[in-house]
């Protein structure tokens, strides 16, 4: 059925590059899971279903990672040989740590005071920065530009990302 | 084999092949039944042609009652008479926050709590089975024959023990079931179909005893949830029982007789469905000591005591908005489900915060059973017009594993579209190690005493290294029904210690296996004719599927496959002319075997003709 050793670029058959057009994305995801989603083999036999079942959950895996900016980037540098997350030189720049230290502490004090309006304004910002970084990928990677030396952006992103989904979490505990 | 499923549409299976398919809400309060008939989805009524059956069970003197026979019961012997079962399926009774709610004579037991009747004591799987055996009969009686395939919907924010719980008792009764389907799914797929919706739709279920809340995508025939939400125990029950409270302080009564309270309970339900309607409700009773009570209530007063009720439910509505990326005005439509969605002070909340009046336009009584009796037409094969649609469904609830401290490793995220396989890597902490257990655990927060358990096992048999060295691949996999397994594999060393867990929740296998004899024992099902019914419809499948496959795709076939999957054809056809179940099972698993490869590169043609074809053109803007 599905082959399994072609990457997630291929599975969907889009182009490997960063910039990723999210309406082939969306509707590649969607024939792909018309084929094999376990809907259509409920009355077939154990390993007919099963099978169906480990395809529906590759295709859902690989959207998954296509449609993150974060994951996607990641994928991306893996399938080139560049580890971007390893644990070994997680260094990021002085002043983007210092900066977002800053936006965190701001955030737990907004928090402290139950202001969703402050979470909400430095949860965009960082939002907006990682929307530049993005945009700087797209235009590096897919310009001909090496993936060693995308590695600290793709990890800045990484760290914006989390923090987005941390004052996120902060917001939704004041629900 | 699965070919029949990718045959193209127009390709018509014949008209033997039509199956009797039926989609079962089984409800706190009210279940249904309903199937689709003519291309339309109907809920199947009773002789007397009421669409609801109470999920009231009675283990009277005189055997098994249910539904409005058992409701006629309810205060007179309200120890045997068991309602709102399902906020007791997958749960312990340290779960339940406040077990004298009940009149019933609880029995502790691992994983899932039992009562004592006097037909014994009675799991609530068992005791849903009894309702889904009303629901069955009445089906078979209407469609004229065995049911062939079944959806039952659960509660979106039901977590692992009570979905595997519900299966359990659909199997118990006798179902084959297809697929368990979220609530509030169902319900935007017959909205959705109905009305051609386009856009994000929020789906606001609010039934007897669970609160959902989910937010779908609706676009181009795919129904996609991004988000759910809920309360596994928060619904019209709880309403019913803030009227209860109210009444006793109002009317300064003492404590009560089981028989007095549920007197008084079904009382109090009768006046807050009558505020729906009306400015006040008068409640009267005559107690069983020959008191009468009296009390007017208001709908002021009974906005007043259930207004926290109406706000908790708001909490999960902007989780889920929170976790869908959504604001309250991307959303297009509001879809009111669930008996107790009727009241004002609900449809007034929820109409402030989506800032728009919510869709009313349909039953929300039936509209959950009927979303699934179309679900269950379309997994069972019958072919409609317009039947060209995807389900993506998701978990409602992280899923994780208990790492030092007692802290949760998540693994899979809620709101992950399922079906889902995700693994990852641990490792040991002591040297010498050889054992390593495994705590699987649901929920979001950090400490594993603030999640459920699902089930916990033990991978033994690794290789003693030093610590830290071992590597122990844990893999979670999902299934479309939101059922998770999990499995273990020590990966440095090539020694396969695997182990897959299926959590059952104090049901163990065997003991489901004593309930399923002791049902067939006392239902005087010739088991045999069954069997071999089940077969032939299965060996006909099967026969029709290869047929159609080989018609359609026989050069992907050789000579010799070609020879030995005829034989295998000519061999079922001998069996199918015959008696005998077993022979023709094996015949049958024979054709599979024989035809799987071929089926594997059908898949595979489709999936690429999926991706270079007309359908992707179809699909994308």
């Amino acid at each position: 059925m599905l082959d399994f050793s072609r990457n997630h670029f291929d599975l969907f058959g889009l182009p490997m590059r960063y910039g990723v057009d999210p309406a082939a994305l969306d509707a590649a995801y969607r024939a792909l899971q018309t084929e094999v989603h376990p809907d259509r083999f409920a009355g077939a036999n154990d390993a007919d279903k099963r099978l169906a079942l480990q395809a529906s959950a590759r295709v859902n895996e690989a959207y998954r990672a296509l449609k993150d900016p974060v994951q996607r980037a990641q994928y991306l540098l893996s399938l080139n040989g560049v580890d971007a997350v390893g644990e070994t030189d997680t260094q990021l720049p002085l002043d983007f740590l210092e900066r977002q230290l800053e936006r965190r502490e701001e955030a737990s004090e907004a928090l402290a005071d139950a202001d969703e309006r402050t979470l909400s304004s430095l949860r965009q910002a960082v939002l907006a920065d990682a929307r530049e970084i993005e945009d700087r990928l797209a235009r590096e990677l897919d310009g001909g530009g090496d993936y060693v030396s995308a590695r600290p952006l793709v990890r800045e992103l990484t760290f914006l990302a989390k923090l987005a989904d941390d004052i996120d979490g902060m917001a939704g505990s004041l629900d | 084999m699965a070919l029949l499923q990718i045959s193209e549409p127009g390709e018509a299976p014949a008209p033997h092949a039509w199956k009797r398919a039926i989609g079962i809400d089984l409800g706190t309060t009210n279940s249904l039944v309903a199937t689709v008939r003519h291309g339309l989805a109907v809920v199947l009524p009773d002789n007397e042609g009421r669409p609801l059956v109470p999920s009231i069970v009675r283990y009277g003197k005189e055997g098994v009652t249910t539904g409005y026979d058992a409701m006629a019961k309810q205060a007179s012997d309200p120890q045997n008479t068991i309602v709102s079962v399902k906020r007791l399926m997958g749960r312990g009774l340290s779960d339940l926050d406040d077990d004298r709610r009940f009149p019933y004579r609880f029995v502790d037991a691992p994983g899932m709590v039992r009562i004592a009747t006097r037909s014994g004591v009675k799991s609530p799987v068992e005791i849903s089975a009894d309702i889904l055996r009303a629901l069955r009969a009445r089906a078979e009686s209407s469609l004229g024959g065995a049911i062939d395939g079944a959806v039952v919907t659960v509660p979106a924010y039901f977590d692992d023990a009570q979905r595997q719980a519900t299966k359990d008792a659909a199997k118990l009764a006798g179902l084959p079931i297809l697929r368990l389907l979220n609530e509030p799914t169902a319900a935007a797929i017959a909205y959705g179909l109905d009305n051609a919706s386009e856009g994000v739709y929020a789906v606001y279920d609010l039934g007897g005893g669970t609160f959902d809340i989910s937010i779908l995508r609706l676009s181009r025939g795919v129904f996609e949830v991004l988000a759910t939400n809920g309360d596994a125990a928060l619904g019209g029950d709880d309403f019913d029982h803030r009227v209860f409270c109210w009444l006793i302080e109002a009317a300064k009564l003492p404590p009560l007789s089981p028989s007095d309270a549920r007197l008084l309970l079904v009382k109090a339900r009768e006046a807050k469905e009558n505020l729906s309607d009306h400015d006040d409700a008068i409640v009267a009773a005559t107690l069983s000591d020959g008191s009468k009570v009296s009390v007017t209530l208001t709908r002021a007063t009974f906005t007043e005591i259930t207004a926290n009720l109406v706000n908790k439910a708001m909490q999960p509505v902007k989780r889920a908005l929170r976790d869908a990326k959504m604001a309250p005005e991307d959303v297009k439509g509001v879809v009111l489900v669930g008996g107790a969605t009727r009241m004002p002070q609900i449809r007034r909340a929820v109409g402030a915060f989506f800032g728009q009046p919510p869709l009313t336009n349909l039953n929300p009584d039936e509209v959950v059973a009927l979303g699934a009796a179309i679900q269950a037409n379309k997994l069972a094969g019958n072919r409609e017009r317009n039947d060209d649609w995807l389900l993506l469904d998701v978990i409602p609830l992280s899923l994780g594993l208990e790492t030092m401290g007692g802290l949760t490793e998540k693994i899979v995220a809620r709101n992950s579209t399922i079906p889902v396989s995700r693994a990852q890597e641990f490792t040991t902490y002591k040297d010498g190690q050889t054992a390593m257990a495994i705590h699987v655990v649901q929920g979001e927060r950090e400490r594993v005493s603030d999640c459920r358990s699902l089930a916990r096992f033990e991978l033994r048999g690794i290789p003693p290294m030093v610590a830290g060295a071992a590597r122990i691949r844990v893999a979670f996999d999902v299934d479309a029904d939101g059922l998770l397994e999990v499995s273990a594999r020590e990966q440095t060393t090539g020694v396969q210690a695997a182990i897959t867990v299926k959590p059952s929740y104090g049901l163990s296998d065997t003991e489901i296996a004593r309930m399923l004899k002791e049902s067939f024992a006392h239902a005087a099902d010739d088991m045999q004719a069954r069997a071999l019914g089940e077969a032939q419809v299965e060996a006909d499948r099967i026969v029709d599927a290869t047929r159609t496959a080989l018609a359609a795709d026989g050069e992907l076939v050789d000579a010799g496959e070609r020879a030995t999957i005829d034989a295998a054809l000519a061999d079922l056809a001998a069996k199918r002319a015959g008696d005998d179940h077993l022979a023709l099972r094996a015949a049958v698993e024979t054709l599979n075997r024989v035809t799987s490869e071929f089926a594997g590169r059908r898949m595979d043609r489709n999936v690429s003709r999926a991706l270079t074809g007309k359908r992707i053109d179809a699909l994308s803007e």
